[in-house]
């Protein structure tokens, strides 16, 4: 390991639960989760936007909590829950955040929607947003270039059973 | 991002001892603010110490009526744990008026202290930053600085810190425990973070090797009357242009405690024991309310395009301390400013 900077870049092993399935992986310790996901897992339904936590569209699920997996790095959430996009629906349901962005049309090009859905679901777990403003509030780490905002709160008030 | 060395510490002990096996090393917690850093190569470390899983992560009442918080809470915990919303609400307030719900999930109290400033040049590697890369020379001074700071600065650097918990933490005279090679201490928050003077590549008093264990408050949270105000170019996810946090404890409508902390104008939180002197005993009325925001303004100095942060602060603190004196803090959902 002390020689290593002189070797090839060192590899560590990360294990990783995605969407319930065993994942292990050899990992250079500047992986990113995104990056794991994505060129490592072949999961490219998490979407990189900013890479630098300023979009959200790279939002997941660790252990339950949403987190933004571009500044996150894969060898610290070693043995970790990690939810993705991939992972809402069960079988041929959709999750009733994914029913509720097609009900409402909450998106235009689509790109940021898979974490504007990972985002909105924990924002309903977390249970702090009540109304409308505290979803936009809880919501803005989410951003939309089409601006669909308007439609993705109608959204998500639909999945949280509120008017 | 550059190659580095990944050590995952076994006890605070341990990141201890790595830290001072590899000075060049760095904490890592969060990773919110230092992993962005490394994708834009302002910060280069030649090793990550893994200190998340480390047991710190405790909120305990202490004997005294203090509430101890371990550096490892997440900033979301803190701001919604029910002794914070209860006790120290202005606390809660400041912290939900960061970031976004994502980074306040990873982000850690110990961490948030240690977020670097937001100036547009730290991050530019092509240009002269004093606290990149010292001696280099100040790009702000002369260029775009609209952002920066209007209090304490100095001819090395004009950068503001850019956390909103901090500012919460200074009204509320919280204290920072560190352990490092030499054991433990403790450091008032005010001075905690420092004025740049000719040394803007520190933006703490931490010492080399010393890991931020805890911060405590003390037992007075100001839960009557508080409010804290950010000021920013978007209704929310954005860095204050000014933020303040006011706390008062009243009796009748007469001031028995002020303080107040400013965000967003200064290398740290900014406080005034000038003005909150002036303002105990007196009654909560806009015109001392003004005073006050005059004796913490003094010397505030304008550069090419920030000019406007000193009248936009003079008229948020009286805005905030009429919120708090009126028991109507600033909801960081709902966005009218009453």
């Amino acid at each position: 390991m002390a020689q290593a900077s002189h070797q090839m870049p060192e590899r560590i092993p990360v294990n990783l639960v995605v969407n319930g399935t065993n994942r292990d992986l050899d990992l250079a310790p500047w992986t990113t989760l995104l990056d794991a996901l994505r060129d490592h897992l072949g999961m490219t339904g998490t979407k990189k936007g900013c890479d630098h936590g300023q979009c959200g569209a790279c939002t997941v699920l660790v252990d339950g909590r949403r987190v933004n997996s571009c500044l996150t790095l894969a060898v610290m959430k070693d043995g970790a829950e990690i939810t993705t996009i991939e992972g809402l629906a069960e079988d041929a349901t959709l999750h009733p955040l994914q029913q509720a962005f097609i009900d409402h049309d909450a998106f235009q090009c689509g790109y940021c929607t898979p974490g504007q859905i990972c985002s909105a679901a924990g924002l309903l777990a977390e249970g702090h947003a009540k109304d409308a403003d505290e979803i936009r509030e809880l919501m803005s780490g989410n951003l939309c270039r089409c601006g669909a905002y308007p439609n993705i709160v109608a959204a998500i008030q639909q999945a949280m059973g509120r008017p | 991002m550059n190659n580095f060395h990944y050590s995952r510490a076994a006890d605070v002990a341990d990141a201890i001892r790595l830290l001072a096996a590899d000075p060049d090393a760095k904490l890592i917690a969060g990773g919110t603010n230092l992993i962005d850093l490394m994708k834009e190569n302002v910060e280069r470390p030649s090793g990550l110490i893994d200190i998340s899983r480390l047991p710190l992560r405790k909120l305990e009442e202490t004997a005294d009526g203090s509430l101890r918080i371990g550096a490892l809470v997440p900033n979301s915990d803190l701001a919604y744990h029910p002794l914070i919303e209860q006790r120290y609400p202005l606390l809660a307030s400041a912290i939900l008026a960061g970031a976004s719900a994502q980074l306040r999930n990873m982000a850690s109290v110990g961490g948030n202290l240690m977020q670097r400033t937001r100036c547009a040049y730290f991050y530019d590697t092509a240009t002269p930053c004093n606290k990149r890369n010292p001696g280099s020379g100040c790009s702000a001074i002369d260029g775009l600085n609209r952002n920066h700071a209007i209090l304490g600065t100095s001819p090395s650097c004009i950068a503001t810190n850019p956390s909103d918990m901090s500012v919460a933490l200074a009204a509320l005279g919280a204290l920072v425990h560190v352990a490092g090679p030499s054991g433990e201490r403790t450091i008032a928050l005010a001075d905690f973070h420092r004025l740049p003077g000719d040394k803007p590549h520190l933006d703490t008093n931490l010492g080399t090797g010393e890991i931020i264990i805890a911060i405590e408050l003390p037992p007075l949270g100001f839960a009557q009357n508080y409010s804290y105000l950010k000021i920013r170019d978007r209704l929310s996810y954005a860095f204050a242009l000014v933020s303040v946090a006011a706390a008062l404890e009243l009796e009748g409508n007469a001031i028995s405690q002020a303080r107040i902390a400013l965000g967003g104008v200064a290398h740290k939180p900014w406080r005034s024991l000038e003005a909150e002197a002036a303002l105990r005993g007196q009654a909560a009325t806009a015109d001392h309310f003004s005073h006050a925001a005059d004796l913490l303004l003094a010397g505030a100095t304008a550069r090419a395009h920030n000019g406007f942060k000193i009248e936009l602060a003079r008229r948020a603190i009286v805005r905030t301390l009429t919120q708090a004196a009126n028991a109507t803090p600033q909801s960081q959902a709902h966005k009218k400013i009453a």
